[in-house]
């Protein structure tokens, strides 16, 4: 592949995990090579194995893990024949790790100083005032501001984003030559996610480092990778070259891949969607482990798992497609039903004209700090301060904003989830925030909410039926027991839920259905508005897209309107009327979805818009 | 700092004016002073001057909660209650019922057989089973640690009492090393204190030694370890610096507030090996159905207690930088 | 129509039922239920959860047949027409131990001895006094000469009880094999095999060798007692085998009553300062801080002390001795329950806490369903495992916490049958020279048997249900309470 040799060979990988279920094989077989500084990425969804095979490859496996074949070869030394001491001097000399979550892998009792400090002591012979130096000269290079004061302070005194410099910091401080980076931006900000990116871009410059980068983001791979491999239930399903990936994935969970992403292009149209679900990797392999969810599959991959294929020298693929010098089918197959705008649910008043479904005014939540010796309130958290909406019926508006910005808690006050400090939420006319008891329960039923994580959105003991059913019965819709259980099915069969599911539990099914479930929940009171708060971001960009074009689906034929809360410019652009800009506790920029993301005026908007890794579709991917 | 020790100590009021109305309504209203006097003097022929002139004695012929034939505020003072529950706060305990002593002098004579007792069970307890748990934490999903968990698991399922009789029956009888039970003062005593603290220690083992180990393996499986290991560092080196540092926590909230209730002794060790600490004091109180000297015991250990609480989030602070009291 | 005998339903007896009929409820709706039978599966594949379930099932089944209590007729008055019953109670365990119970020699014998363990002044046919150990009246009373013929005799009975042990395991063997080859539809060869390769769901090969293993211990056990007190006799000439037995009962009502009568405070409470927070939360913390800064021993002991008197004062509110004692019992269950309930309590309140901010009841929150059934529907049933756990997991501690109450004086009744009430009166015969060891040793050992079985099942429950819950729930801070100087809590 390039002229140099590898700096990291791997060789028919295999680790596998003894867990509950029976063995694991949560990497299969993989085989790549990072060449030397260049950046590699291990793209893939939740539970491929990528971030199995990064701690294979630095040994650093759960206790349930064990590495059962392959060689792991860094500068051609092989890592997986070195008894463990040897591999100790490996960890942090030679390869440096950062992970996703900077808020968990630092240690929370230890100053930043003596975290970093530490691998100075563990591998070089830097001591007292020279490793402070050093400490302090990495610091600066990771650019945390004001290094010094730094130094002695706990993680819980910094930021998310300056944690995971931090991380770098420590990674880095031996000045490794391969730097293993697992998800190292997903818990952060888009704005943050570009500042870390720029970083790492810039510091293997300097430096002269391989990163192999793990992640599941299309964009970042875009904006970082030298070369990608895809990796799908345990094995590496194609690789290739930064600019032939995205000019031309081969392999159909590549292509679908790129199609599932929401953006502009895709406004009008549906998101195209995987159908099923990743495999297990407890159960044994025939054929090609995609073949059930492919939609070009024919007998031969149901049977036989495919080889390695070349399209072109140095993109390699695993599927028959190639293998059998097929023609690959036109992606046309997956056209799709047009959304066209809104239908005719929403009746004949003219959407431009109408009296707003939703308007907040001057919406303020608030939450006291105690202090002192009878913790008397000192003061407030402004977590919203004098934010102003307006929605109308069959409309969605895009509440967009990061962590921190006060989004959720709109959500919240809105649907009276949270008492308000102040300001108004009318709805059709009426202000929910003078109302109480039980006028306000009689209103409940036109406002409802779906939250970020669907595993923590359903109550694992109730049945699929007593969960929908459970706001039809406190809000008295619905009719008696019978017209009920019709109705529950009529939704589930809506949402895209066969209705002889209704009578299981939450744990059966996956978070893409759970979120059709919580769906279905909302929508069985016939709410005029959903507050949906980041209903997609806790999913897989292929389910992702299963969830969207319900959203979609649901709002033409039903007229509802949507808030839909999220940090996602790539959904947004998807799916919003009309974009609000939130930054802490107030509104920055309001406006049509054209005008705010095509010609943002406040200079968070345009940041936050900068910000986001861009995943450029050539044209061949735009037909499939 | 400031502000939370005086919010602390005024929370401490009303517990304890709490604790004093509970154990006043068991004492004095489930019980009669009536009955009392009846159960001191003896159960059966007493005569009905005897009780009065008991109860005169010891102050009990008053009402319980209120005296209405008294005028302005004697209507509260000069009751039950407020004469025996509001000295306590100053920790004047008034006499025992039995033998009439001074509570306070007792208490203060006999909590040093009982500190020279749990102090060292408590010191080289907690570092013998903090050792075991690290060691099984070490060896964890190993034989090893198999064998120390179900070591652990039959050490508690062993009664305490057990221990007691069979360290006596073992090292005092059999083998003659120390004597059986009985204290004397000064330095001699360490004769007397070597059983009881080592089988104080061992009778602890299972459930703490255990209960430790859950907290290593929880604080193993954390991210934060995982980056130490990408560090290079050794698996003690991991376990020492950041395991224990991180574990420390929990296990100080465990222990932090028992330190003052060490002062009370206990009831069990001390009865049986004849020290003449607080704990036996309060069994032979119990026995001898001394309520006074119960009532005592009850006010001292909850104040010992809601300074061990105290104590317990102070040392927070020390051990955990995230935390700062306010 | 007279009966033979009058039922007596004491009032740990009710609630022994009470719980029996919830526990087999609750198992009839959990076997209905994939989802809750799910980690109970986990809990019968655990091997050494399943080896302490067999033997925990053995003691449970003496307690049970301990717990049906009555007073049989008097004989003689029946012709009067109205039936006079007995002053003792009886219960359906004694009728089947009958012939342990009325054996009962002047004091102390050893295990398995002809003789008293006491020597006796004895006139000899020749007139002279000599002081000998005399025979027992029931124990090795067949044997002529007990020098020769006493040890061919237990060998004798020991195989014969080893033979029927054997029997017994074999049919016992036979019943499972073809239950379980019935149920999975194989052939019963490959489920014997099956079995004893150890390649079942649940582990069969360990549960019935345990089985068996009980089986060899106590039916020679049982042999031998026709003819010995196989565990010896104490002071007043008891069997102590038939005591032990019969501190069963106790240990259990007292391992399990107690957090039956915790749990509503501890439930009720602790979610609703979850739950609602506030002043309610200010009240019941409060409360429960009260509690727990008073030394548990000390509430304990004042409590029982005082129960204690006004039982004393009130000795007509009881029919017999046994009610009395029973009596003392429940109450001695109830004080521990209402001492022991703030841990669990505070437990469920951090549990709600965490509950209440959970997106499905912010769910149900926004259809404006009511705080009543946000309880019972959705926090409930999710805290429920919380409690299931807590309730094996105190259950041993309790048992050894009576040996240690009654000790000191404040736990059971000194006539009722108990492990603490065995080594209470046993721990006097410890300067005994040569020592009595067998009662003590006895009780220690059948304490260690149940405590251990209930430890090890309690883990195999608590690994199934959430074992990250160990380092709240698994605190020895509820032991630590009655057991000598522990440190930490």
């Amino acid at each position: 592949m390039s002229m140099t040799p590898a700096i990291l060979q791997v060789e028919n990988l295999r680790t596998w995990l003894s867990g509950s279920e029976g063995i694991v094989h949560a990497v299969d077989g993989v085989s790549f090579s990072v060449a030397r500084g260049e950046t590699f990425a291990l793209l893939g969804e939740s539970g491929c194995g990528k971030s199995m095979t990064a701690l294979s490859i630095a040994r650093l496996l759960p206790d349930a893990g064990r590495i059962s074949a392959g060689t792991v070869r860094l500068d051609g030394q092989d890592l997986l024949q070195l008894p463990e001491a040897a591999m100790r001097d490996v960890r942090g000399s030679r390869i440096g790790m950062i992970f996703q979550e900077p808020g968990t892998s630092l240690n929370p009792v230890m100053t930043v100083g003596a975290q970093i400090g530490e691998v100075l002591l563990q591998h070089t012979a830097l001591r007292g005032s020279a490793a402070d130096a050093r400490v302090l000269e990495l610091l600066d290079a990771v650019g945390l501001p004001d290094p010094k004061s730094r130094i002695l302070e706990y993680p819980f005194q910094l930021s998310g984003g300056m944690k995971q410099r931090v991380m770098i910091a420590i990674a880095l401080a031996c000045e490794p030559r391969l730097l293993i980076a697992d998800e190292p931006t997903t818990a952060l900000d888009v704005t943050i996610q570009a500042q870390v990116l720029d970083l790492l871009r810039n510091l293997q410059k300097k430096m002269g480092m391989s990163i192999l980068l793990i992640t599941h983001d299309l964009g970042v791979v875009s904006e970082m990778a030298h070369h990608v491999a895809v990796m799908y239930a345990g094995e590496i399903v194609e690789t290739a070259r930064h600019d032939e990936f995205f000019r031309n994935p081969a392999h159909p969970y590549s292509r679908k891949l790129f199609a599932s992403l929401p953006d502009r292009q895709t406004r009008d149209r549906s998101l195209a969607v995987i159908r099923g679900r990743v495999p297990s990797l407890a159960s044994e392999f025939r054929g090609c482990r995609f073949a059930d969810r492919c939609d070009f599959a024919w007998d031969l991959c149901k049977n036989t798992s495919p080889d390695w294929s070349a399209v072109e020298s140095g993109h390699g693929v695993r599927c028959h497609l190639f293998s059998e010098k097929k023609e690959v089918p036109d992606a046309a197959t997956t056209a799709f039903a047009s959304g066209a705008g809104l239908s005719a649910a929403c009746g004949p008043m003219h959407p431009e004209t109408g009296m707003p479904l939703l308007a907040v005014d001057d919406l303020k939540v608030y939450f006291p700090i105690r202090k002192g010796i009878f913790k008397h309130v000192v003061g407030h958290v402004k977590a919203v301060d004098g934010v102003s909406l307006s929605l109308r019926a069959g409309r969605t508006l895009a509440l967009v904003g990061e962590s921190g910005s006060g989004k959720t808690t709109v959500g919240k006050g809105i649907v009276q989830l949270l008492p308000l400090a102040g300001g108004s939420v009318s709805l059709g006319g009426v202000d929910l925030a003078t109302l109480s008891g039980s006028d306000l329960r009689g209103r409940r039923r036109d406002f409802q909410i779906i939250f970020q994580d669907p595993y923590s959105s359903l109550n694992p003991r109730m049945r699929v039926l007593d969960i929908i059913e459970e706001g039809m019965i406190a809000l008295g819709v619905g009719g008696d027991r019978r017209a009920r259980a019709t109705r529950v099915e009529e939704i589930m069969v809506q949402v895209g839920l066969g209705a002889e599911m209704k009578y299981r539990y939450p744990h059966e099914f996956s978070g893409g259905q759970r979120q059709r479930i919580a769906i279905a929940r909302a929508l069985a009171v016939e709410p005029k508005l959903i507050v949906c708060d980041e209903p997609t971001s806790a999913l897989d960009v292929s389910v992702q897209a299963q969830i969207l074009n319900l959203l979609r689906d649901l709002q033409s034929r039903l007229c509802i309107a949507y808030l839909f809360i999220t940090h996602n410019m790539s959904v947004v652009e998807y799916l919003a009327d009309e974009v609000a800009v939130m930054y802490l506790g107030k509104i920055v920029e309001q406006g049509s979805a054209d005008e705010v993301l095509h010609n943002p005026q406040h200079a968070y908007t345009k940041a936050l818009l900068s910000a986001v890794p861009r995943v450029e579709k050539e044209a061949p991917i735009a037909s499939i | 700092m400031i502000a939370f020790l005086v919010r602390r100590i005024l929370y401490a009021i009303p517990i304890l004016i709490g604790v004093n109305v509970l154990t006043f309504l068991l004492f004095f209203i489930v019980n009669s002073p009536d009955d009392m006097a009846r159960m001191q003097l003896g159960q059966k022929r007493v005569s009905d001057e005897a009780v009065v002139k008991w109860k005169q004695e010891r102050g009990y012929d008053k009402p319980s909660f209120f005296d209405a034939q008294a005028s302005g505020i004697r209507k509260i003072t000069n009751t039950i209650f407020f004469e025996k529950s509001v000295p306590l706060f100053w920790f004047d305990f008034g006499r025992a019922e039995a033998d009439g002593r001074d509570i306070a002098h007792e208490i203060r004579s006999r909590m040093w057989p009982s500190l020279a007792i749990a102090l060292p069970v408590f010191i080289v307890g907690m570092l013998s089973y903090i050792t075991f748990a690290l060691l099984m934490a070490f060896f964890r999903a190993t034989y090893i640690d198999i064998a120390g968990i179900l070591l652990c698991i039959f050490a508690m399922s062993v009664s305490g009492l057990f221990y007691i009789i069979g360290g006596q029956y073992v090292i005092s009888k059999l083998w003659n090393l120390v004597p059986i039970s009985g204290y004397v003062g000064g330095l001699n005593a360490w004769k007397f204190l070597v059983l009881p603290v080592v089988i104080g220690i061992v009778g602890g083992v299972g459930a703490s030694a255990r209960w430790y180990r859950t907290i290593f393996i929880e604080e193993i499986n954390r991210d934060y370890v995982r980056t130490a290991r990408a560090k290079g560092l050794s698996e003690w080196r991991v376990l020492f610096r950041h395991v224990l540092h991180n574990a420390m926590i929990p296990i100080l909230t465990g222990a932090v507030v028992a330190i003052p209730l060490l002062f009370l002794g206990s009831l069990i060790t001390e009865s049986f090996f004849s020290i003449p600490g607080l704990g036996s004091y309060t069994i032979d109180a119990i026995s001898q159905q001394d309520f006074s000297v119960v009532r005592a015991m009850v006010f001292l250990g909850s104040v010992l207690y809601i300074i061990g609480l105290i104590l317990t989030d102070i040392s927070y602070t020390v051990a955990d930088p995230r935390i700062r009291l306010q | 129509m007279n009966l033979p005998f009058k039922p007596v339903i004491l009032t740990t007896d009710a609630l022994i039922f009470v719980l029996f009929a919830v526990v087999a409820i609750s198992a009839w709706y959990i076997s209905r239920h994939q989802h809750l039978l799910a980690p109970w599966k986990k809990v019968a594949r655990s091997r050494s959860g399943m080896i302490a379930a067999v033997i925990l099932l053995v003691f449970v089944t003496v307690g049970l047949l301990d717990s049906l209590h009555f007073r049989p007729v008097l004989p003689g008055d029946a012709a009067v027409g109205k039936a006079n019953y007995a002053v003792d109670v009886m219960s359906v365990f004694d009728v089947i131990a009958a012939p342990l119970k009325r054996k009962q020699e002047k004091t102390y014998s050893a295990p398995l001895s002809a003789y008293l363990f006491a020597k006796e002044t004895v006139e000899l046919p020749d007139g002279s006094e000599a002081r000998v150990f005399p025979r027992l009246t029931y124990g090795g009373a067949h044997l002529k000469d007990p020098a020769t013929e006493q040890t061919p005799d237990i060998v004798k009975r020991i195989v014969a009880g080893v033979a029927i042990a054997a029997l017994a395991w074999n049919i016992l063997l036979l019943c499972v094999t073809f239950w379980l080859s019935h149920r999975h539809g194989h052939s019963v060869r490959d489920t014997w095999s099956a079995i004893w390769k150890g390649h079942t769901e649940m582990p069969w090969r360990e549960m019935l060798v345990t089985n068996g293993v009980v089986f060899l211990v106590f039916v020679p056990m049982m042999v031998l007692s026709a003819g010995y007190h196989v565990l010896g006799t104490d002071k007043v000439g008891q069997d102590v085998f038939y005591l032990t037995l019969k501190s069963i009962r106790t240990g259990l009502v007292i391992g399990t009553l107690t957090t039956l009568v915790m749990l509503p405070f501890a439930l009720l409470l602790g979610i609703l300062a979850g739950y609602l927070r506030g002043w309610v939360d200010d009240i019941i913390q409060y409360l429960y801080t009260t509690l727990n800064s008073i030394p548990g021993v000390l509430l304990i002991a004042a409590s029982v002390l005082i129960l204690q008197g006004v039982i004393d004062r009130h000795q007509d509110w009881f029919q017999t001795a046994s009610e009395r004692a029973d009596a003392r019992l429940f109450l001695l269950c109830m004080i521990l329950g209402v001492t022991s309930w703030t841990g669990l309590c505070r437990l469920l309140r951090g549990e709600s806490l965490k509950l209440r901010e959970l997106d499905y009841i912010q769910a149900a929150r926004a259809f404006g369903v009511s705080d009543y059934r946000i309880i019972t529907r959705h926090i409930l049933p999710n805290v429920m495992h919380i409690v299931l756990i807590a309730i094996v997991m105190d259950f041993s501690g309790l048992i050894l916490a009576e040996a240690v109450l009654s000790y000191v004086g404040v736990g059971v009744d000194p006539t009722m049958n108990s492990f603490g009430t065995m080594i209470n009166s046993a721990r006097m015969e410890m300067a005994r020279d040569p020592m009595v060891w067998w009662s003590l040793a006895s009780a220690f050992a059948f304490m260690l048997l149940l405590v251990l079985s209930a430890n090890l099942f309690a883990d195999a429950v608590r690994d199934a249900f959430d074992p990250r819950i160990r380092g709240r729930l698994a605190s020895p801070g509820f032991l630590s309470k009655y057991l000598p100087a522990t440190p930490g809590r």
